[in-house]
């Protein structure tokens, strides 16, 4: 029931005649755009279940007291939240959707450079987040996503080894997805695609999947070994048994601090290609944003002792690990700087995607000069397990990791399925997200201050007004997400079709037909043009050919 | 709503300084955070399609725009730095005459003991004006010391010593919490923090309270015959411990003749091992060598010292740490 037809030989369309044939088609498809899309529907699944349990959480700390919840439970409901959030979300979010679908058509390749193995780290992902939930239909696991020992691997009785056994796979998935992406760009360009004619969301998923591989081992190891220790009773990290606790703080942050990285970095990237498109200009200093994420990527490994200030560590240490921290400001300013640089003389137009670049870049700003108070020693000594830097790390995972995700998803939605989406929907639902999202977290700052510590089930009743205010907001944005749910689904029948290139954006994956072809180029593009090859008066003439009604 | 702060109390010497030092950060983000999003709203308004404006002339890349905005923000990171990281190396370094009270952290209570021998539950009773050092370990997983007030917090580690030091300021009641999620009743694991003037706090320690035990249970109100040893001061219990509970004395003999080391003085004092490295005798390496004397032998002595491991409580060790002390106290005085 189509309003109209798509173009013939999209990768969409089917020559199954039988639905074994359909399901394999889809189930078994090497086609990087497909299983690019069979991420973006599990992983939304799993954004659902974890914003589930956030309403829980949420719902709980209306009242000082614990009335809705068991103590266990809400242990359990945040627990749930930060690992499906962290592990089965935000990780492989913007990196296995938006660059699956992304990296070859940008570079002009006709599919990753191991199709295979790509549809193999879908299923690891699969058999991963299997794991995880499996634990939490069994009862769940107590111990909070970070694991830290000797409460996960002595003290705790849940299931810990299972959902450990789940993030533990979902790495190799993590993984295979980025060797997959740097042999690509490293060998798939078409010809002419020099690295500095490089789209800057190319730039950001390399630097991306260098942290993915070379980090995510470690992450594996730890995990492996508090399994040994809890097993067999093996001292590795129990001081009762000869162990070291901090060890498992060193590796699991040695992960855990790069993986920020790993989340937001691929945000960086979308949000360079949506400003670039919607003010019709080149982007502003494209080497220092390129070099920034890079930067980001080689500071991320040195800085993870900020997450151990008060741990015990020596003095020296934490003043490393600060003043190593203080330096990762530094890019993270740079690419606000050169965006903000890009707005000057552009011609802008507030479509969705645009709206959530927007909005991160508000909100980044928020998240990230936080992120200089918690790496002042003096001062995380105060803030840190608070509040605080649960805001802290929500303005930068959901404002700047989703906000990115979401717009992005609206900018290629187009391409993604070759029809467009109701914008005043797509307009009004990142208005509401943007509110929602500051309503529910800025408060938290104020009680983080104050000194109400995370993972609390119960508090004292003078933090009740801040956290009924969050909670308001987050009901608030939970509508802001599940409107773009709706629109986004009903445009697949009824939105109006997309054509090659919406947006009149630059770039390779624009040039051919929305929805692609299967095999994305039916010859390969020769590249004579940097990226963002705007012509000179593009924005001048964009402005002028402006007439009431046209889109805003 | 009878009760809605926004800015914690101000209640040890450190919380002035942190909140300085917070509320310039926060000036300062004001300066970026605030001003930012109104420029980026200036030129989305500006350069809006639809506005008539001048868009010739467009540049792309502008090296000395790219430097003011590197160096100016790294001066300033570097600026707040240096400031956060002299007053963290004071936070971490206690004075001299501090007052010594011992933590010990477990799932779900803090147990205080207090050099007098008196001992309290999620309770902590200090003086104001007078530097409190906490020695604190914890009994299973780990944990952390929280007071808001005084802007310390300090993660408690089974098996080794975590220290940290506050002075108070202000008499009053404040939150304890532990920051450190630890099970189940990790938000259970709260109590007060009670700053009393001097005399106060003296007359304090001096009143017979409710009997609790070394292993935080609550004896009730009788006296039972165990009041005598736990309610001892700690540097009585520990020389009892050391002379006959467990014997230190026949090996670590003060005349020097003995098959250990003599102990006296020892405490704050750098050790030559027998592999000719220095350590410091701090907390951790005299309860290290207690409970795995072959770690790290003394230079001139054989190991020949058995663990003591299993065969000391926390609450003991904290007792021998607070006679080994005293016996370098003695010494200076």
């Amino acid at each position: 029931m189509a309003t109209t037809a798509l173009p013939g030989h999209n990768y969409l369309q089917d020559d199954a005649s039988t639905v074994g044939a359909w399901f394999k088609s889809w189930f078994l498809t090497v086609d990087h755009k497909r299983i690019a899309l069979l991420y973006l529907l599990s992983i939304n699944v799993f954004f659902l279940l974890g914003g589930l349990a956030a309403t829980v959480i949420r719902v709980e700390l209306i009242t000082p007291q614990g009335d809705l919840l068991s103590a266990d439970l809400y242990n359990r409901a945040f627990t749930l939240h930060g690992i499906i959030m962290v592990f089965f979300f935000l990780i492989p979010g913007t990196p296995a959707v938006l660059g699956n679908f992304l990296v070859p058509l940008m570079i002009g390749a006709r599919d990753m450079a191991f199709p295979r193995l790509n549809l193999f780290s879908w299923y690891l992902y699969m058999a991963g987040g299997l794991f995880a939930l499996t634990a939490a239909i069994f009862g769940g696991v107590d111990t909070g996503w970070t694991f830290y020992t000797p409460f996960s691997s002595t003290y705790a009785n849940s299931n810990v080894i299972l959902t450990i056994a789940g993030a533990f796979i979902m790495g190799f998935s993590s993984i295979a997805t980025g060797v997959n992406f740097i042999v690509t760009i490293h060998t798939m360009r078409a010809p002419g695609m020099t690295w500095f004619r490089l789209p800057l969301f190319i730039w950001s998923s390399y630097a991306t999947s260098l942290i993915i591989v070379l980090a995510t081992p470690v992450v594996g190891i730890t995990l492996l070994l508090v399994a040994i220790e809890r097993i067999w009773g093996v001292g590795i990290f129990d001081p009762a048994l000869g162990g070291d606790p901090l060890l498992f703080q060193h590796l699991f942050w040695f992960y855990s601090h790069p993986a920020v990285y790993i989340m937001i970095l691929p945000g960086f990237g979308v949000i360079s290609e949506l400003i670039a498109a919607f003010s019709r200009k080149r982007v502003f200093g494209y080497e220092f944003i390129a070099f920034s994420s890079m930067a980001i990527a080689l500071l991320g490994f040195l800085v993870w002792g900020h997450h151990m200030f008060v741990s015990g560590q020596s003095v020296y240490a934490g003043l490393v690990f600060s003043f190593l921290t203080m330096l990762v400001a530094i890019p993270s300013a740079i690419k606000i700087f050169n965006w903000t640089a890009t707005l000057y003389k552009g011609s802008i137009s507030y479509r969705t995607p645009m709206l959530y670049a927007l909005g991160f870049m508000g909100l980044f700003v928020i998240g990230g000069l936080t992120g200089i108070f918690l790496g002042i020693v003096a001062i995380d000594i105060h803030v840190t397990d608070t509040y605080f830097v649960v805001a802290h790390f929500h303005y930068v995972m959901v404002g700047g990791a989703i906000m990115a995700y979401l717009g992005g998803i609206h900018y290629w939605w187009p391409k993604m399925t070759g029809r467009m989406y109701s914008e005043v929907w797509g307009g009004i639902s990142a208005l509401i997200i943007f509110v929602g999202f500051n309503m529910t977290f800025f408060p938290q700052f104020v009680v983080g201050y104050l000194g109400m510590p995370r993972r609390y089930h119960v508090y004292p009743e003078e933090f009740q007004v801040l956290h009924v205010l969050s909670s308001a907001g987050a009901t608030i944005l939970a509508i802001g997400f599940i409107i773009p749910i709706i629109y986004l689904t009903l445009s697949l029948w009824t939105g109006k079709e997309a054509g090659n290139n919406p947006w009149d954006a630059t770039g390779l994956e624009w040039q051919v037909s929305s929805p692609p072809p299967t095999h994305n180029f039916l010859e390969i593009p020769v590249v004579t043009t940097e990226a963002y090859a705007y012509a000179p008066d593009a924005a001048e003439q964009d402005a002028a050919n402006w007439r009431p009604g046209s889109p805003l | 709503m009878r009760d809605f702060p926004l800015f914690p109390e101000q209640a040890s010497t450190f919380a002035g300084p942190v909140d300085a030092l917070y509320w310039t950060l926060v000036g300062l983000s004001l300066i970026f955070g605030g001003v930012l999003p109104f420029i980026i709203l200036y030129l989305m308004v500006r350069y809006h399609r639809s506005q008539k404006a001048d868009r010739t002339n467009q540049v792309h890349s502008s090296l000395p725009l790219e430097l003011t905005w590197t160096v100016i923000p790294l001066v300033l990171v570097l600026a707040v730095f240096f400031w956060g990281a002299f007053l963290y190396i004071e936070i971490r370094n206690p004075p001299d005459r501090s007052l010594e009270i011992y933590v010990i952290g477990k799932q779900w209570m803090w147990h205080v003991q207090h050099p007098n021998g008196k001992r309290e539950n999620n309770e902590l009773h200090v003086p104001i004006g007078q530097p409190v050092r906490l020695v604190m370990t914890s009994q299973d997983v780990i944990h952390s010391f929280y007071i808001p007030a005084f802007r310390v917090k300090q993660d408690v580690l089974p098996g080794r010593y975590t220290t940290m030091w506050f002075e108070a300021t202000e008499p009053g009641e404040y939150h304890l919490f532990c920051a450190e999620y630890c099970g189940t009743e990790h938000s259970l694991m709260v109590g007060r923090v009670v700053a009393m003037r001097m005399a106060d706090y003296e007359r304090w320690l001096t009143t017979p309270g409710e009997i609790i035990l070394p292993d935080g249970s609550t004896g009730g109100a009788v006296a039972s015959p165990l009041v005598g040893a736990i309610g001892d001061p700690m540097v009585l219990a520990g020389s009892q411990l050391f002379a006959t509970g467990l014997g230190c004395a026949s090996c670590h003999r003060n005349d020097g003749l003995g098959i250990g080391p003599n102990l006296e003085g020892i405490y704050g004092t750098e050790v030559r091992l027998d592999n000719g490295e220095l350590v410091f005798a701090d907390e951790n390496y005299l309860r290290e060598s207690i409970l795995n004397p072959a770690a790290k032998v003394a230079t001139g002595y054989a190991n020949v010292m058995p663990t003591y491991d299993g065969q000391v409580s926390e609450d003991q060790m904290n007792q021998l740490l607070a006679y080994l002390k005293s016996l370098g106290a003695a010494d200076a005085e």
